[in-house]
């Protein structure tokens, strides 16, 4: 990538003649262009590094690290030391590992809201945009209803009435978010389904199915990626907000939601318990956000003050 | 464009009727309201279960419950009996409202002026220092989960009171419980506002964080049109065009977005309200929630919808008279 970015960048004054640039400069692409944007948010390039530090915090480091969050120590309520990086509380679970198994429960919710949240509602605002008639109005009615209640009370509702798994507190969660996602997909496909393309590919005699997912669904990606980030960064928090309220995962199964509700009642005596989950939580909605910053400047160039 | 809103108003009684039908489901769907009866040691004959579940109308089918509380609400306004409390579930509502509005409506108000005036800033000034520090802490009250900022907050509260030895600031519930003794209408609005400061940095500062970010854009997007290039070319003053010009076009779309916000915040503001003890709309829903008080949480459900689809059209009302090539005809 940086060789291409080289190559395309210096405008060298000894330029090599005209054919010869032809031949050795390399096209393009639309998505090596919105990468090389990308890279040059540097808030954002950083994030992705951060973002999968965190990753291999979470999933790699419980292999690496001394201590396990299921067996605990004789260390009880401990401030951070080298030994215990982030103290112990009053078990004597060392926090380090509990934060680690804590931030990979709650990546894995956030990537099932991301995933399904995001494929769900561009599944139904494809449909929605491209068969338009009652379908359309019918399954926008539905997104507009669900809007109408405040999403926290609805997916406490809904989770409450499941009980709180990991995979149920996402789901829900990915359902609340969906119809968000549906309106804005629906609006592009919209402008999408009148262009040539789409009337050539009808003309070839492409199924709806094969117009919608082959040739609709991909130019929605960008618009995609920029809404999964989003939910993703909204995903982790609302599962904190669920915990805290009482109605998230439950426990013995544990998330960084969890674990700061958890830790609210000692905030006076064990202040750490408290702190570090929070720090994680904010270090992944952070990261994630800047991210999907990132990815807007690189994919909707409008956006930009100047032209790259 | 009267034909327009009574033509929005007409078209959003089904929307409405469809949302009670989806909360009703919702509802019944979140938990057996009786349990409470049913855990309780030692358990109650199962004849006095079987007479509340009758006077509760719970021994019926769907529909006919749908039907009983529906016709109730919309012939009498009645909301239907609480299943363990004794007040009234249309005035403990009207009440609960009352509390979070107040919340709402000065945090709102505050967040809004803020957010205006640093999102033209750092717009004006892109990438600059002040770009880049607004900007920065925007991103971070957007990641930051709100409770956990609140918990500090309330403890650097009841820190700042223990040092200085005062109650300045409430950091349980809208007001002080006992009341103060001092009648006096200067000590009872300083109680309110004590109780009132927490709460609303809290809930200001998620509105803050996203409608700056927003006026930014805006703003930006609009300072990079022609027109306004044009109106500086025609040697109007950098300030006449950015007030006059600019502002005026980009505060549009955050009119909208703030419409359909406050209406959620308005049912929201679950978490803050939690942490700081109110009663308010959020504290009731939960409440209702964790005892599967099914009237008062249809009640508040169908409220908080009614409060959003009314926003939705404000916003849209809005939209048209700030919009000038937006016709509703």
């Amino acid at each position: 990538m940086l060789e291409i970015n080289e190559k395309s960048d210096v405008e060298a004054p000894s330029a090599p003649s005209k054919t010869e640039r032809e031949f050795t400069v390399k096209e393009r692409s639309q998505w090596r262009m919105a990468l090389r944007r990308f890279l040059r948010h540097r808030v954002a390039t950083a994030s992705v590094f951060v973002f999968l530090l965190l990753i291999l915090f979470a999933f790699v480091g419980p292999l690496v690290w001394k201590y396990d969050y299921i067996n605990y120590t004789n260390d009880i309520s401990q401030p951070p030391t080298l030994k215990h990086p982030f103290g112990t509380d009053s078990t004597g679970f060392d926090q380090f590992a509990v934060v680690m198994r804590g931030t990979a429960q709650s990546l894995k919710v956030a990537f099932i809201i991301g995933i399904v949240g995001t494929l769900a509602g561009a599944l139904w605002g494809v449909v929605a945009g491209y068969i338009g008639t009652w379908v359309d109005s019918g399954l926008m009615r539905v997104a507009d209803l669900i809007l109408t209640i405040p999403a926290l009370a609805l997916a406490a509702a809904l989770a409450r009435s499941g009980g709180g798994t990991l995979v149920l507190i996402g789901l829900v969660l990915a359902a609340v978010s969906a119809p968000y996602v549906a309106r804005v997909v629906r609006g592009v496909v919209l402008s999408l389904r009148e262009r040539e393309f789409i009337e050539a590919s009808r003309a070839l005699g492409a199924s709806h199915w094969r117009i919608m997912l082959r040739h609709l669904l991909p130019n929605t990606v960008p618009v995609l990626l920029v809404n999964a980030t989003l939910l993703i960064a909204q995903g982790i928090l609302a599962e904190t907000a669920l915990s805290y309220v009482g109605f998230g995962i439950q426990p013995p199964d544990t998330s960084l939601g969890v674990l700061i509700t958890t830790a609210q009642g000692a905030l006076d005596s064990r202040p750490w318990l408290f702190y570090f989950p929070g720090i994680f939580i904010i270090l992944i909605a952070l990261s994630v956000n800047f991210i999907g910053d990132g990815l807007r400047d690189a994919l909707d160039p409008r956006q930009t003050r100047e032209r790259r | 464009m009267l034909v327009f809103v009574i033509r929005r108003l007409l078209i959003s009684i089904p929307v409405l009727l469809a949302s009670t039908v989806l909360t009703f489901v919702i509802v019944k769907l979140s938990g057996d309201p009786l349990l409470y009866l049913k855990q309780r040691q030692p358990r109650p004959p199962q004849s006095f279960i079987d007479q509340q579940a009758h006077t509760l109308w719970l021994d019926r089918s769907w529909p006919v419950q749908y039907w009983h509380w529906i016709s109730n609400l919309l012939l009498h306004g009645y909301w239907g009996p609480p299943v363990q409390g004794h007040n009234d579930v249309g005035s403990e509502i009207v009440s609960a409202f009352g509390v979070t509005a107040r919340l709402v409506i000065v945090s709102v108000v505050i967040a809004l002026v803020l957010a205006v005036l640093t999102g033209v800033i750092s717009a004006v000034k892109q990438y600059s220092l002040t770009d880049y520090t607004t900007t920065t802490i925007g991103f971070v009250f957007l990641s930051m989960p709100v409770f956990w900022f609140a918990i500090l907050l309330k403890q650097g509260g009841l820190w700042f009171n223990s040092k200085t030895g005062t109650h300045f600031f409430g950091t349980i519930g809208e007001r002080s419980i006992p009341p103060i003794t001092d009648t006096s209408f200067g000590a009872q609005f300083g109680d309110i506002m004590g109780h009132l400061i927490l709460p609303v940095i809290v809930l200001g500062l998620v509105g803050y964080a996203s409608w700056s970010r927003f006026t930014r854009a805006s703003m930006l997007e609009v300072l990079n049109s022609d027109y306004v290039r044009l109106a500086r070319s025609k040697g109007l003053s950098r300030r006449r065009v950015l007030v006059r010009h600019a502002l005026r076009t980009a505060l549009i779309p955050l009119t909208t977005v703030t419409a359909l916000d406050v209406a959620a915040l308005l049912g929201g503001a679950i978490i803050t309200e939690h942490v700081f003890q109110w009663n308010g709309m959020g504290t009731l829903f939960l409440t209702a929630l964790n005892t599967i008080d099914f009237n008062v949480m249809l009640g508040w459900l169908i409220v908080t919808a009614t409060i959003v689809i009314l926003f939705n059209l404000v916003a849209d009302i809005l939209y048209g008279i700030l919009d000038p090539r937006i016709r509703h005809a």
